[in-house]
């Protein structure tokens, strides 16, 4: 049996990163997220790997891309305004096709904020975050289980699709301290056959996203747009009592954990709601809420915003039913009881027995 | 009669294209330095027979097609950003030959930090800084080299030391970090020079392949175009205004000094 852990959620990520053979890790401290950059610099050396505190997360992310471009397995993590400093390489790396995990522990804003938890950087994340037309795989735990296996999956992904991917966790997600029950990578890595080795009796490998002459952005934007079609069979969420629910919640992360508690309480009171838990927020999980859009009528979102996943959920429902929204801006995180008031409301609100 | 002897007349050749450099014309214009110092660059890779054994870093500015010319592995940075890649691409690749190709805009204005820090770590990469006194590539603004008084599209009344300070020395400040292993400043502007610089460049390329650090070669370059100056006009500039702002010089080796 697999070997069982205490730690905390963002220990969990760098468990993760080192498993799946993470050799090259660059931040810069930010809270809530310096276990990971204290984690690795204590553990890098253990497996020969490279641990460098950067002067920046502008730094980090460029050395993400520099190592990343050879080869090798990297990553890279950072809070809120840190991540905003990032997208720029982020571009950088979608553009030139570089793999890499991206951690965005994330606190609340806009500005300096402060480190609550919070959910504010749904749009960041999902949207792209840095100029051009680009997509990044984001992942979105709600464990520190999952902190380490969708990590071991990050690294897979990035290198699947050549891009990459993003872990949106928050302050609750990265410092909760559970159990972590440290599975195997047993998955092989390939060789990369466009990575920069030194051109010795090969053709010369160029990693760039410069393309000027006629028609070849273009082509590149569209080959890109190609990719990320291709993406949406990474779509994973959870599916928590909603088969036969009439009101079916859909939340992701820190809140979707605290629900699952909600649900169980309303459940007990005889009310039939479940849960949709996006594990991946991008690509979003349209076809699974469209789906229980169909067969409930309702749906509710709840984030830790003033409401942002609450636009996906309402772009793949397409009018078919009415999408309730309860949010709450950082500064507390709800717990169960609250969040089962909420949705009790709108169970009456919608004439719901 | 006998058939008359043929004559074969044995040539040597002496002047060739650098077998790491590609066939594609450069895109440059006319007096620019950036051709020179690009051919320069090859010359020593050749020479030491790096072009399976090295990775080059392009920075944004006029030298961002700089993998068109060379026949290497190259990875484009972000602008200001090359030294944070040449470190990820140098602690990846350690046994690959790392370099970054920065202009001023490049290195002494967005990417100041980088530079900065990279140095001081002792990255073991070689950094050639092209000092041209101007953002070439986006048309002739003001960059952080720019001479006092110097006419740019940003500063058309001169650079006023008032609101936009005097220009930065890079290789003298770089050459204060207790990193850095080798820093020294060069020009292309005559033959003489010329031939410091290529010494300064090998001694740049020794430093990282003997593992010794971080080493910096700051070219003073011209840009006749946006200088708005014949190539013969902005080589006298060269010689005249920049290597007075600019000294050249050996300012840290680490080795002679031991
Ligand atoms: C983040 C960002 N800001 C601005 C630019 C626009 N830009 C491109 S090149 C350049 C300056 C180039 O000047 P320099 O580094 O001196 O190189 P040169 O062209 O003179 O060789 C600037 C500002 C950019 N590409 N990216
Ligand atoms: S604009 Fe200036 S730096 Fe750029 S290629 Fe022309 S002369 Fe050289």
């Amino acid at each position: 049996m697999a070997k069982r852990v205490l730690v905390k959620g963002n220990e969990a990520i760098c468990m993760g990163a080192l498993a799946a053979g993470c050799k090259f890790y660059f931040g810069y401290p930010i809270t809530p997220q310096n276990d990971i950059p204290e984690y690795m610099s204590a553990h890098m050396p253990e497996v020969g790997g490279t641990f460098i505190q950067a002067e920046s997360e502008v730094a980090s992310i460029n050395m993400l891309l520099g190592a990343a471009a050879t080869g090798a397995r990297a990553m890279t993590s950072s809070s809120s305004p840190g991540i905003s400093l990032k997208q720029e390489g982020i571009s950088y790396l979608c553009g030139s096709e570089v793999p890499g995990v991206v951690v965005n522990m994330s606190r609340s804003g806009p500005g300096l904020g402060g480190i609550h938890p919070s959910q504010g950087d749904y749009f960041q994340s999902t949207r792209g975050g840095g100029h051009g037309d680009y997509r990044v795989l984001v992942l979105a735990p709600s464990t520190a289980q999952e902190n380490y296996d969708l990590t071991m999956l990050a690294f897979d992904l990035a290198d699947k699709y050549r891009n990459p991917v993003m872990i949106l966790g928050d302050a609750l997600i990265g410092n909760i301290k559970e159990p972590v029950e440290l599975k195997p990578y047993r998955r092989k890595i390939k060789p990369k056959d466009w990575a920069l080795t030194g051109a010795h009796r090969r053709p010369r490998r160029i990693v760039k996203s410069l393309f000027l002459a006629d028609g070849e952005l273009t082509d590149h934007n569209w080959r890109l747009y190609k990719k990320y079609q291709r993406m949406a069979k990474e779509t994973r969420f959870e599916n928590y009592r909603a088969d036969d629910a009439k009101l079916v919640l859909v939340a992701f992360g820190s809140v979707g954990r605290i629900l699952k508690t909600s649900v169980d309480m309303l459940r007990e009171k005889g009310l039939a709601v479940g849960l949709l838990r996006p594990i991946t927020v991008y690509p979003f999980p349209h076809q699974a809420v469209q789906e229980a859009a169909e067969r409930t009528g309702h749906l509710m979102v709840v984030e830790l915003n003033t409401g942002q996943m609450v636009e996906d959920v309402r772009l793949a429902v397409e009018g078919r039913a009415p999408v309730d929204f309860y949010g709450r801006p950082p500064g507390s995180i709800p717990t169960p009881n609250e969040l089962a008031k909420e949705v009790a409301k709108v169970w009456r609100k919608r004439g719901l027995q | 009669m006998s058939p008359q002897k043929k004559t074969t007349v044995k040539m040597k050749k002496v002047f060739d294209r650098p077998k790491s450099m590609t066939k594609k014309p450069y895109h440059y214009c006319p007096g620019c330095h950036h051709g020179v110092i690009h051919r320069m660059l090859a010359e020593q890779i050749d020479a030491y027979g790096l072009k399976g054994k090295t990775i080059g870093v392009a920075s944004v500015g006029c030298s961002v097609l700089l993998y068109d010319y060379f026949d290497t592995d190259v990875v484009e940075a972000p602008h200001g950003r090359a030294p944070a890649v040449a470190t990820g691409a140098k602690r990846a690749q350690p046994e690959n030959f790392v370099f970054t190709y920065q202009g001023d805009g490049d290195l002494a204005a967005i990417g100041t930090a980088e530079i900065i820090h990279a140095a001081n770590r002792g990255e073991k990469i070689t950094v050639i800084f092209v000092n041209n006194a101007v953002f070439g590539m986006t048309g002739g603004q003001m960059a952080p080299t720019t001479l006092v008084g110097q006419v740019t599209t940003t500063s058309p009344q001169g650079r006023q030391v008032a609101t936009a300070g005097p220009p930065i020395r890079v290789a003298e400040m770089l050459a204060t970090l207790d990193g850095a292993a080798y820093v020294a400043r060069v020009a292309v502007n005559n033959i003489k020079n010329y031939k410091v610089a290529e010494k300064a460049l090998k001694r740049a390329i020794d430093f990282q392949l003997d593992g010794v650090g971080f080493a910096f070669v700051e070219f003073l370059s011209s840009c006749p175009t946006n200088w708005k100056m014949t190539p013969q006009e902005a080589n006298a500039r060269v010689a005249n205004e920049m290597i007075a702002q600019f000294p050249l010089g050996v300012y840290k080796d680490i080795l002679a000094a031991a």
